[in-house]
């Protein structure tokens, strides 16, 4: 516990001006994340975890379109701290690709479809690491390799479209993985992959993990993929954290409803009880962000909602094991059945 | 659940696909299904899993007949409509229907859901009156759980979980008795998708419906399909029963494949088989079984010709020469 966290969020906001009033996107969002930590960001489209991710990497249109609150301090390599939402541009651009870099879920419109692949993964060497061409080329091929592309060094010539799906990713992930970074954020890194490949990068990832320290957010919607990988568990609900918490304790013992309900959701390969039992589903679909409810935004799609959840948005507190759940009933529901 | 004759029997079905040529292109064969032999008895759902590529969406196309297969037999209710012409399958298109993928693309925009899921039967009904042809667009809306209040929207004015059911409230009102759903909740979050897994029980109870089921998710297939059917580079590699294909897994690849599905219990750690390289192209497959570029059993005799598909056990089918590397239940 002592050592000081790569990345510590206090308070994000992220509010959208749109033609119909601003759209908090992200509100009120903090963590931290220490080297070699997974931290998973899980919830449904429209929850606010793709765009926190990318204000973190200030990937977002500026002011005034769109207004980012709150403070990420990120710990460098040289032991000097810099809050990222302040940074200047260009302090902002060394950083981005070299000690904080991120993987994109769409690795088919990621890369730049007319620049061989070798040249777009030595493009942040050269710019990071003032290496020659020749140099960042070399590396490039040595990177191809480790993300496990075949014939690497022969690959390099190679356009996007020549690669598929998988080796694309891979492509992806080497170039994020370029310079080394401290903190990796991957944006849905396998959701358009098919589940063997989604495994051998999973793998991978871990691998590289293991080998650099390298502390990773990592943005899904598939639970399965966070009971592979992950150390710690955020869930977001229509732009709020709901719980937030060790990996095991939350898929096991979820609190909040929400929580329950997406674990409820998902069908269990099982022989025993296949099919036997209709899927619990979350009843509704998301609050607009434009009208959410006054009190809990679950509230309307909740079994378990009292007048009171409806009132007055719930406080995001400690419900013991290191946990913080956003739910003015966990204490009760705690105790009954999941 | 098995009475009498099948509903759909399809037979050494091939649908291949010419690519490229032009003046100086060379010009290739994609064998995107090959030699695929199913039944699926009334009212039974069977299930089409493998990875993209596999062929498993051609194969569904190609038994509704969107496309002219390229060899094989397709009989449905008993009849041979493999080679029917337009007019010919024309009545017979509202028996069989087609939910895809895609809530967003497969809806017509400009077209209000009255129009939407009205338009099969003003094409294939055109003597119904429009007071009753409104009975049965409320009647199937009602059967999706949407509100007639939701009549004269568009769209874009529905969540993707909204869209699918309009889909399928377009599928079900011409009262199908055969239903191809091409990955239908693939494209929706896990809440949702959920509810429409729920609905799709729900009609098949209800009408009594025969489906067959086409996604990449195994943990779906299984929760919804009487039996499995596991495909790879344009063949089917194992089918069984559901809960004996979950039992005892005997192909390789559908080892592989399941392995791979990562399971939202994290008490539950599985050994995982990791399939080296990629989908071999279907341009040039591998001699023989086209697995046993990836296989970790295979053996020189997997090269020289394609393994049959051969009884396993009792309504078991695998393809492959091996007996010996059938595998228990996943966790």
């Amino acid at each position: 516990m002592a050592q000081e966290p790569l990345l510590e969020v206090s308070h994000l906001s992220v509010t959208f001006a749109t033609e119909n009033g601003p759209l908090p996107a992200v509100r009120d969002v903090s963590f931290r994340l220490s080297a070699g930590e997974t931290l998973a960001l899980v919830g449904e489209s429209g929850s606010g975890k793709s765009v926190a991710s990318l204000a973190l990497m200030r990937l977002v249109p500026p002011a005034p379109r769109v207004s980012l609150g709150g403070s990420a301090h990120f710990c460098a390599a040289d032991g000097s701290r810099h809050d990222l939402l302040a940074l200047a541009p260009d302090a902002m651009r060394r950083l981005r690709g070299n000690e904080i870099s991120m993987i994109f879920q769409e690795p088919m419109t990621s890369l730049n479809p007319v620049h061989r692949i070798g040249e777009q993964i030595a493009e942040a060497i050269i710019f990071h690491q003032g290496a020659s061409h020749r140099a960042a080329l070399a590396r490039a091929g040595e990177l191809l390799e480790k993300v496990g592309i075949p014939d690497a060094h022969r690959r390099l010539s190679a356009f996007p479209h020549h690669l598929s799906g998988g080796m694309r990713q891979r492509v992806m992930i080497a170039m994020a993985l370029a310079c080394t970074p401290r903190v990796l954020i991957a944006d849905e890194p396998t959701t358009a992959l098919d589940v063997t490949v989604q495994a051998q990068i999973l793998e991978l990832l871990k691998e590289l993990q293991h080998a650099n320290g390298m502390a990773v957010v990592f943005i899904t919607h598939n639970l399965g993929v966070v009971a592979e990988i992950a150390d710690r568990v955020m869930v977001m609900y229509a732009g709020l954290i709901v719980e937030e918490g060790a990996m095991v304790p939350v898929m096991t013992r979820p609190r909040m409803p929400y929580t329950r309900g997406l674990l409820h959701s998902v069908p269990r390969i099982d022989p025993e009880t296949l099919g036997s039992a209709p899927l619990t589903a979350i009843p509704g679909t998301v609050p607009d962000p434009l009208h959410l409810p006054p009190g809990c935004a679950f509230a309307p799609r909740c079994a378990h909602a009292e007048p009171a959840c409806a009132a007055a948005p719930p406080p995001l507190e400690p419900a013991g094991e290191g946990r913080l759940v956003r739910c003015r009933r966990w204490r009760a529901l705690a105790e009954a059945p999941a | 659940m098995t009475a009498g004759a099948p509903l759909v029997e399809v037979t050494g079905l091939r649908q291949w696909f010419r690519v490229g040529g032009g003046f100086f292109g060379r010009q290739d064969t994609v064998r995107a299904v090959e030699d695929v032999s199913f039944a699926i008895a009334r009212g039974e759902v069977l299930g089409l899993v493998g990875e993209s590529g596999s062929g498993k969406s051609t194969l569904g196309r190609a038994v509704v007949r969107m496309s002219v297969p390229t060899a094989g037999t397709i009989r449905f209710e008993g009849r041979d409509i493999t080679r029917l012409g337009r007019r010919a399958l024309r009545p017979i298109r509202p028996r069989m229907q087609f939910i895809f993928q895609d809530p967003f693309a497969s809806l017509n925009p400009r077209m209000t859901v009255r129009q939407i899921v009205g338009a099969p039967l003003a094409i294939q009904r055109p003597e119904l009156d429009p007071a009753a042809r409104a009975g049965r667009v409320a009647e199937a809306l009602q059967t999706v759980e949407l509100s007639p209040a939701h009549l004269d929207r568009y769209p874009h004015e529905f969540s993707g979980g909204q869209r699918q059911r309009i889909g399928i409230a377009r599928a079900l009102i011409m009262e199908p008795r055969f239903l191809v759903a091409d990955e239908p909740v693939s494209a929706l979050d896990v809440s949702i998708q959920a509810q429409i897994l729920n609905l799709l029980i729900a009609v098949r109870q209800k009408l009594g419906l025969t489906m067959l089921f086409i996604s990449h998710d195994l943990a779906v297939v299984g929760h919804l399909c009487d039996r499995v059917a596991v495909m790879y580079l344009g063949r089917i590699v194992e089918i069984a029963p559901t809960r004996a294909l979950f039992r005892c897994l005997r192909h390789p690849y559908s080892q592989a494949l399941f392995s791979a599905a990562p399971v939202a219990d994290p008490t539950l750690r599985r050994p995982r088989i990791l399939l080296t390289g990629d989908l071999p192209s279907p341009l040039a497959p591998p001699s023989g079984c086209a697995f046993r570029s990836r296989c970790r059993h295979a053996l020189p005799a997997c090269a020289t010709a394609v393994p049959p598909l051969r009884e396993a056990a009792p309504g078991h089918a695998v393809r492959c020469i091996r007996d010996d590397v059938a595998l228990g239940p996943p966790g």
